[in-house]
């Protein structure tokens, strides 16, 4: 009940910032009139579908993941710096490397994050998933340490699932 | 001069500065899909397009908003970016592996642009 009211309130949200409307007079009552019903129709399904949880509404865990992402985007940035600076010298020099990166994720929300964050750096991609880890390839050898994996996967465990003693 | 006008000023010129520094990047990553050997290497210089440069942009374009609902549209357009590039970058990665596509895994050394051509009479 409670995601789907999250749900509810964040699709009203959207709704508003969109069409930029709040008022009742002149054309508004069609745009609100619309809204209400696509917001209508858009909740019932998702609960006819019964996908309505934790994961399709991350409410709960929406300001750790958004701290986690403001510290992603300084690792994005560094990552980007390098992989320009390999792409534009004369001569490239690079060793591609395909290897294995243990996950240990509690959900599958939390697997999601942190293989995201490994695709979103540039430089790596995580190419499969495998039971207890990714396949992930590198673009040179420079890119795979394993302390900065062990570390991203360590902070987005906490961004999306809180911290360690708090397991339900 | 009044410092609304000073900000506007300001404003501006920071979102051309983003806007700029975004196109560099761009750009690389244009440059490294022609230069790097294979398939999964490609992809990584894509994705230097897809994260800073789309999302430079995007925040130039902030900068320059008049009113609050284009910036929340925008910040809404960067996230959706954010979200969905890495999915779709692992989809296309993945799809190419358990096709059989093999990553070459050997060190990627060409010779310098300007004695390639001269030693051999081929490029590369």
């Amino acid at each position: 009940m409670f995601y789907g009211v999250s749900l509810t309130a964040i699709l009203v949200a959207l709704w508003l910032t969109l069409s930029g409307s709040y008022t009742l007079s002149g054309d508004y009552p069609i745009v609100m009139g619309l809204g209400v019903i696509s917001i209508v129709i858009a909740v019932a399904l998702t609960f006819r579908m019964r996908i309505v949880d934790r994961e399709t509404v991350p409410v709960a865990p929406a300001p750790a993941l958004f701290g986690y992402w403001s510290w992603l985007g300084g690792e994005i940035v560094k990552a980007n710096l390098a992989v320009t600076r390999l792409v534009m010298k004369p001569e490239i020099d690079i060793e591609p490397r395909l290897v294995r990166v243990p996950a240990e994720q509690r959900s599958g929300l939390g697997l999601c994050v942190f293989a995201n964050s490994i695709t979103l750096t540039p430089g790596t991609v995580t190419v499969d998933i495998e039971d207890d880890g990714f396949l992930v390839h590198a673009l040179d050898g420079s890119f795979t340490d394993p302390a900065g994996f062990a570390e991203m996967g360590a902070r987005s465990d906490i961004a999306s699932d809180g911290r360690r003693k708090e397991v339900k | 001069m009044n410092w609304g006008e000073i900000l506007q000023y300001a404003l501006f010129a920071g979102s051309v500065a983003a806007m700029t520094t975004g196109l560099v990047f761009v750009l690389a990553g244009a440059i490294g899909v022609i230069r790097l050997p294979d398939f999964y290497t490609r992809m990584h210089a894509a994705g230097v397009t897809d994260t800073l440069g789309a999302e430079l942009i995007t925040l130039g374009l902030i900068l320059q908003a008049q009113d609050w609902q284009t910036v929340a549209k925008l910040l809404l357009v960067g996230l959706l970016v954010f979200l969905t590039s890495p999915t779709s970058s692992h989809a296309i990665a993945n799809a190419a592996h358990r096709a059989g596509h093999k990553p070459r895994l050997s060190r990627f050394h060409p010779p310098h642009p300007g004695e390639a051509g001269k030693a051999s009479g081929e490029g590369r």
